[in-house]
């Protein structure tokens, strides 16, 4: 569905540790640590250069589909993408946009509709169900009412239900409504989806608020929503920033819901480039560019906001 | 009206989209509103303000719709007959079925494993050196690109052209093969070893998330636990066997099965690379198949539940370790 991989969808308990852990490190120096670092480490050539091809490896295949991306039709068909780098001494190497104008823009693969499609997925799809399980979890963590446990502990569980299984369920519904392939089935969907990840996380960022704090403004007289909103909303910040990107690059990069429950016309662009994968595999001037329009916007919310993205990532995996 | 279910122009999309959210917004506004009276009301209301909405979403959209799955994976194919454990029979038996669970156990496997093994590998390696930021994000950048991005940018990889002496390869791969003196393969058509070269792709992926959780581990073993290692004449392979490992076990249970959860629900890379033809299919995309393509639903619903059968062991196994590791604590 995605390639962000759902952390903590099988972790008991977690906690946020602000950033990494790193008890007991900072008592040394940080030279004293490299220099620790440097005699224990495995430091033969070995050691660099399997890291250097596994980088490498990592990073050849990107490289290839971007400069590909940027080649003449007719140079893609005749020759690697390699070659521009030979190229590229004797003057010969040709670089253009048309790719991407025939993506975007052609007659029968125009991508821009489907680029407004994500985006007019993205945004309630990430919204509403972070609201929604902020209020659950804020219920969870600070509110006493009956059944709490139980229902937190059935909402937990819920994350390890494979979507599949509610699939065509949930279509047939959608069709007796008479509102299937429209994107509010869509919405609705990947906010269903989204909640039981969401309410587990954002629970286990809101209880490490201290209690005091939560207290302190109880006594002073106010009810739970001004508490949510006015004490823990803007502790939370930072917990929202963290699985909202989560959020966005799972709703942005899904193509299961996209493909299940859009219709043509309001498809995501990963279901678009996929069938273009499916029906002109040869195209390598269309597929290439069309990949890179699609990973465009997830890579710059990623690299923007790395930062919060890991501190989620290990809020979710990492205790102990 | 109309543009409410179909909207035409990208105007209207977006216009769309700000009626939703706004829409979503009054009703939350609304329910907050009403309960917000302290002392005078029950704080079960209270409660419900907050949590009915999100469990009303999740008791509709995934507990109800999996009971009728469940329910209909013992119908036949229109959901008219009752055939008790038919579908299940016929997807653990027939040669078929069982080819596509076989492959699908390779995904389970070999994807976390390695993912694993090559994440932790690189994090040591990488771990205190003057490159570290930069290493690690060349391997973590995958994970931000789709399941679909990712297959196109690895089909580009294993581009087969015929061996034919004016005819250049443009995937990679088989450029490096005709460099070495090889001939070209059809990679992603040669069985068995097609469904390998797709678990690549998955452990491209996957690979950015091990590291970086397994990275944040190590960083977490205390210096004083590596010094006294160090006194006693531990080093290089010796460390990382009797104080890395055992450091990190939690965390490394937690990589392996957070990614064999993932790789078997996963359905994309299969589809968009093969899909699911040359005995590649998988039972998640088989699934898919079944349910949109075949219209068999009873034994896309058998199918639906038997990926969730098989995600109940890795989760017992998480559980297990976990309880072990707080007993140590």
């Amino acid at each position: 569905m995605t390639s962000t991989p759902t952390p903590g969808q099988a972790v008991a308990g977690s906690a946020l540790d602000d950033d990494v852990p790193q008890a007991g490190v900072r008592k040394l120096s940080r030279l004293e640590r490299r220099a620790i670092a440097t005699k224990g480490k495995l430091s033969s050539p070995w050691a660099s250069g399997i890291a250097i091809i596994i980088a490498i490896l990592w990073t050849i295949p990107s490289l290839g589909l971007l400069i590909t991306s940027f080649r003449p039709q007719e140079d893609i068909r005749r020759t690697g993408w390699w070659t521009v780098f030979g190229d590229l001494f004797t003057g010969d190497a040709q670089f253009t946009m048309d790719n991407y104008n025939e993506a975007l823009y052609g007659n029968s693969n125009d991508l821009s509709t489907f680029f407004v499609n994500s985006f007019v997925i993205t945004i309630p799809a990430v919204l509403i169900p972070i609201t929604l399980s902020l209020l659950a979890a804020y219920a969870f963590a600070w509110i006493k009412f009956p059944g709490r446990n139980f229902l937190f502990v059935a909402v937990f569980s819920l994350q390890v239900v494979p979507l599949q299984i509610a699939l065509v369920p949930l279509l047939s519904d959608y069709v007796d409504w008479n509102v299937n392939g429209s994107f509010w089935t869509v919405w609705l969907s990947h906010s269903i989806f989204a909640l039981p990840l969401a309410i587990f996380l954002l629970h286990n960022f809101m209880k490490d608020i201290p209690a005091s704090l939560v207290e302190a403004a109880r006594v002073d007289g106010a009810g739970h929503v001004k508490i949510f909103f006015r004490v823990l909303f803007p502790l939370l910040v930072p917990a929202i920033a963290s699985f909202g990107i989560f959020q966005f690059l799972w709703v942005w990069n899904d193509l299961l819901v996209g493909l299940t429950f859009a219709a043509p016309e309001y498809q995501p662009l990963t279901v678009k480039i996929a069938e273009l994968a499916g029906t002109r595999g040869g195209d390598w001037y269309l597929l290439t560019a069309g990949a890179f329009i699609a990973m465009v916007v997830p890579l710059i919310v990623f690299i923007a906001l790395q930062r919060f993205f890991v501190r989620g990532m290990l809020a979710g995996a990492v205790k102990g | 009206m109309t543009w409410l279910l179909e909207p035409d122009t990208t105007g209207q999309k977006f216009l769309l989209m700000v009626v939703a959210v706004a829409l979503f917004a009054a009703v939350m506004g609304l329910i907050l509103f009403l309960v917000d009276r302290p002392k005078r009301i029950p704080s079960w209301v209270v409660a419900a303000g907050f949590v009915g909405v999100p469990l009303l979403f999740l008791a509709y959209g995934l507990l109800r719709p999996g009971l009728i799955t469940l329910w209909q994976s013992f119908f036949n194919r229109n959901g008219t007959e009752f055939i008790g454990f038919d579908n299940y029979v016929r997807a653990f038996t027939e040669g078929q079925f069982q080819q596509v669970l076989l492959v699908t156990a390779a995904w389970v496997i070999l994807a976390p494993l390695l993912s694993a093994v090559i994440g932790l590998g690189y994090a040591v390696l990488v771990d205190r050196t003057r490159f570290e930021k930069l290493a690690k994000a060349l391997v973590f950048v995958p994970m931000a690109i789709s399941m679909v991005g990712a297959s196109i940018i690895w089909k580009f990889v294993y581009e087969f052209r015929p061996d034919q002496a004016n005819i250049n390869q443009i995937g990679l791969l088989n450029q490096v093969l005709v460099w070495v003196g090889l001939p070209p393969q059809q990679f992603l058509i040669g069985q068995p070893w097609n469904t390998w070269f797709l678990i690549v792709v998955m452990i491209w992926i996957q690979t950015g998330f091990a590291m970086t959780v397994l990275s944040a581990a190590i960083k977490a073993i205390p210096d004083d636990i590596v010094e006294a290692a160090r006194l006693d004449g531990l080093h290089g392979m010796g460390m990382f066997r009797y104080i890395t490992v055992p450091s990190i076990r939690p965390a490394l249970v937690v990589v392996l099965t957070t990614i064999a959860m993932g790789t078997l629900k996963a359905f994309d890379i299969v589809r968009t690379m093969t899909g699911g033809q040359f005995g590649t299919q998988v039972v998640a995309n088989e699934f898919y198949t079944q349910a949109f393509r075949q219209g068999n639903q009873g034994l896309a619903a058998a199918l639906a539940v038997v990926l969730f059968i098989l995600v109940i062991p890795i989760i017992a196994y998480n559980v297990r370790q976990m309880r072990k590791s707080e007993e140590i604590r």
